[in-house]
């Protein structure tokens, strides 16, 4: 057995820094704890608050300032490529090199990513995640007199849409593929929730010179002579071609949950870590909040953070539970009022890519083979992306009950950073306050 | 309404499917019968080196013939089997281990079979990322690679148009004179191969078959970083030693410029998982040879269970206890390479004709004695 000890050690370790994962910091900082909380990102706020320290909305500015001056030791530009759940260990890789981080416990939130349902040229340089638009706007990106599309499902086509609007673009459509009966139904039910429908009202208010359509969706994408993308555009019964220069698609989100998955958490067949009322998975050392436990935005992923961060260090955060219960009731209408429609998942030709690190095209897989088949007789998902794109993608088109085994590292890595020992396991005394 | 086939094959890896194809080229017809999927056990988890092995007569013969007829099936395989002959090289870490090379070289020429002396300032022209003051090495010029699950999945393409089945998802629970028992009910047959791989003696408990845990790297495309498939001499040292826990330098190109990564060896039975700590051990040890691996991408780690036997030697053949029960099974590391030998050989035992090679030494007789 290994005697070595871990470079170093915290009570809590928060993997991901947008919103539950800050709230995780805050509640968790609140004692005597040693808390560490780590992102990929060069700073706080996660995909939803991205260069949030500069631009981004108040309460994000308040909360990553409280973090910082509440004793949490921050970790940017930092990526988990290892982990052992029952020795306890994080193997955390930066710019300086690997460390590995021994925690108490570990709380995951670590978000969600786009899923993206591909259409013949949606390789296409101009062809983009609606997620995609979204990060390349808050990076700093103008679109002045560039002619946008928007479409594919679910509430984050308003926000793109209205920043789009404001970095300068001409927004071609908005074209949301739920059927105008399913929108309608969903959105009258929004009386409950005000706060929603004020947001998704003051959204479309941002750009009504463009017209909103439900029941469309792309059918293919080709390019133009002139560098422009045609969009074949359909409702199910006509189809009409649409010019831009930039393509939007989204389709939902995913958990990104590998690190999760990899500890040996439970999972729903889509990836969501199934987390118990204080936010525990199915591990005692490990707790989840956010996306990462089912798409269902910030204000459920902050509630989630701080019930997460509080019962870390042992309190019983019974008070913010119902509220959470309510906006988790409402993340799962809304992920059923937008679930992509079958036509979604029939537009694939033979020739049309569906992996993009290998190259593989939908004419070699069969849907009828299951995940492990596919990628071990394509090699679709064996790439540099480790399947994070293509596999979610393909469970959705072949109608796979679930998504392959995760494979470590659990984020591409230099061979010298696993050549380091793991440390030892290390014995924790659990404590309820 | 199905008909008995004339042979059911236990398994749907490299070896069962090899042996339902050369059985199918017979005029036999067959059934495989899959547990999972095909190719997606042992024969998934291992690096797809097609080598002559010399460490025994029996594995000389063995492997040996397997790779003569590798070669004479390589044109029709397709492109995704990724087949190439780029050769090997057996690196020397010491003057000991020089010193048995000339031995060694002299053996496989013996046998028809390619091989040079490889001096230590060789080794960093053949591979320049070799770190210096390596002693030399056995240059095997002739060695192949190939990617096991496709090549398997071939093989059933095959036995299917020779009119056979292949049945996945079905898991033979018990054998029996007529035919086996599965999870789905009985299926008759004239005659059963167990081909089941590290599982074989779950069905057969008197075959010493256990598994032994290996783990495999592999990188991101770093075209030409190594150029051929590169072991450590002290190879067979991990390979047969019976310590529990065993690594060595083992290094291989993919067509796709990716490099993979071994190996290891481990007796700890079914244990699914993942040893961070080995794989530090089993990669550290690749970069004492390849000093420049540690800055290489790694993207893809994972672990599978070899058909390990006490002699080291495969059991091939009839099984006394059984009149129509045969078995191929328990090759350790080297089911890829034989699985082509293999097959021939019980099917020529089969269809009782001249064996290629002495088939005393696989006869699974032996381990009952």
């Amino acid at each position: 057995m290994s005697e070595k000890r871990a470079d170093r050690r915290a009570d809590v370790i928060i993997v991901g820094a947008g919103p539950a994962g800050l709230a995780a910091a805050l509640e968790a900082s609140r004692g005597s704890s040693s808390v560490i909380l780590l992102d990929e990102r060069p700073g706080a706020g996660g995909q939803i608050w991205r260069n949030a320290t500069l631009a981004g909305p108040p309460q994000a500015r308040r909360r990553i300032q409280q973090v910082a001056t509440a004793g949490v030791e921050c970790v940017w530009s930092a990526s988990v490529i290892s982990a052992d759940a029952e020795a306890r260990w994080l193997q955390v890789s930066t710019e300086d090199g690997s460390q590995h981080v021994n925690f108490g416990k570990l709380i995951l939130a670590t978000g969600a990513r786009e899923l993206f349902l591909p259409f013949p040229g949606w390789t296409l340089p101009g062809v983009v995640g609606v997620g995609g638009l979204q990060a390349m706007i808050k990076s700093g990106a103008r679109l002045t007199a560039q002619r946008v599309l928007i479409t594919g499902s679910g509430p984050l086509l308003l926000p793109v849409a209205a920043l789009a609007k404001r970095a300068g673009a001409r927004l071609v459509e908005v074209a949301e593929q739920t059927p105008a009966a399913e929108l309608a139904w969903f959105t009258q039910g929004l009386w409950r929730h005000p706060d929603k429908l004020w947001s998704a009202l003051s959204l479309r208010a941002r750009f009504l010179s463009t017209p909103y359509r439900a029941g469309r969706w792309v059918q293919s994408v080709a390019a133009t002579e002139g560098d422009r993308l045609r969009v074949c555009m359909t409702d199910g019964k006509r189809e009409r071609e649409v010019e831009c220069d930039l393509l939007a698609a989204s389709y939902g989100l995913v958990p990104a949950s590998e690190l999760g998955l990899m500890l040996g958490c439970e999972a729903t067949p889509e990836g969501a870590l199934i987390v118990d009322s204080s936010q525990h998975t199915s591990l005692l050392q490990v707790l989840a909040a956010g996306e990462v436990c089912g798409v269902g935005g910030a204000d459920l992923a902050i509630i989630e953070g701080r019930i997460a961060g509080a019962a870390a260090v042992g309190r019983e955060p019974t008070k913010w539970k119902r509220q959470r219960d309510k906006l988790r009731h409402f993340a799962t209408a809304m992920g059923e009022a937008f679930a992509p429609r079958d036509e979604l998942k029939n537009r694939m030709r033979e020739d049309t890519v569906v992996c993009r690190c290998e190259d593989i095209p939908w004419g070699v897989v069969d849907a009828d083979a299951g995940p492990r088949s596919t990628k071990l007789m394509t090699r679709c998902g064996m790439g540099i992306c480790q399947g994070r794109t293509c596999m979610p993608m393909l469970k959705e088109l072949c109608g796979w009950p679930e998504l392959p085994v995760v494979r470590p590292p659990i984020q591409p890595a230099r061979v010298a950073a696993l050549m380091a020992e793991p440390p030892a396991p290390i014995h924790v005394v659990e404590t309820v306050e | 309404m199905r008909t008995p086939p004339d042979a059911l094959i236990i398994g749907g890896g490299i070896i069962g499917s090899a042996c339902a194809f050369f059985l199918a080229e017979r005029g036999l017809k067959v059934e495989v019968v899959e547990a999972d999927i095909a190719g997606g056990g042992t024969t998934a988890a291992g690096m797809g080196h097609l080598a002559v092995m010399d460490d025994s007569p029996a594995q000389f013969d063995l492997t040996s013939l397997s790779c003569r007829l590798w070669d004479q099936l390589a044109d029709d395989l397709p492109a995704q089997a990724e087949y190439v002959r780029d050769g090997a090289i057996w690196v020397a870490e010491t003057d000991d281990e020089a010193a048995m090379v000339p031995a060694k070289v002299a053996r496989y020429r013996a046998r028809g079979v390619a091989a040079e002396v490889v001096s230590g300032e060789q080794l960093t022209e053949l591979e320049p990322q070799l770190r210096s003051g390596l002693a030399g090495g056995l240059l095997l010029p002739g060695d192949r690679v190939m990617y096991p699950p496709v090549v398997t999945a071939w093989f059933l393409d095959r036995v299917r148009d020779l009119g056979g089945e292949v049945i996945y998802g079905c898991e033979v629970t018990s054998i029996e004179e007529r035919g086996v028992h599965t999870k789905s009910g009985f299926r008759a047959a004239g005659l059963i191969v167990n081909a089941a791989g590290p599982q074989a003696a779950e069905l057969i408990p008197e075959l010493p078959i256990v598994p032994r845990k290996g783990h495999l790297v592999i990188t991101d495309r770093h075209p030409g970083f190594v150029r051929r498939q590169m072991l450590e001499l002290g190879y067979l040292k991990s390979a047969h030693g019976s310590s529990d826990e065993s690594i060595a330098f083992n290094v291989q190109p993919r067509v796709t410029g990716q490099v993979l990564i071994g190996s290891s060896r481990q007796h700890v039975g079914w244990d699914r998982s993942f040893d961070h700590r080995l794989v530090a051990r089993m990669l550290r040890r690749a970069c004492d040879f390849l000093p420049g691996l540690g800055a290489l991408t790694a993207i893809r780690a994972w672990f599978g269970f070899r058909p390990a036997t006490p002699d080291n030697l495969p059991l091939i053949g009839p099984w006394p206890r059984q009149s129509n029960l045969w078995v191929a099974a328990g090759h350790e590391g080297l089911g890829h390479t034989a699985a082509v030998g293999t097959a021939l050989l019980l099917s020529q035992l089969i269809v009782e004709d001249e064996p290629p090679i002495d088939p005393v030494p696989f006869l699974p007789e032996r381990v009952l004695t």
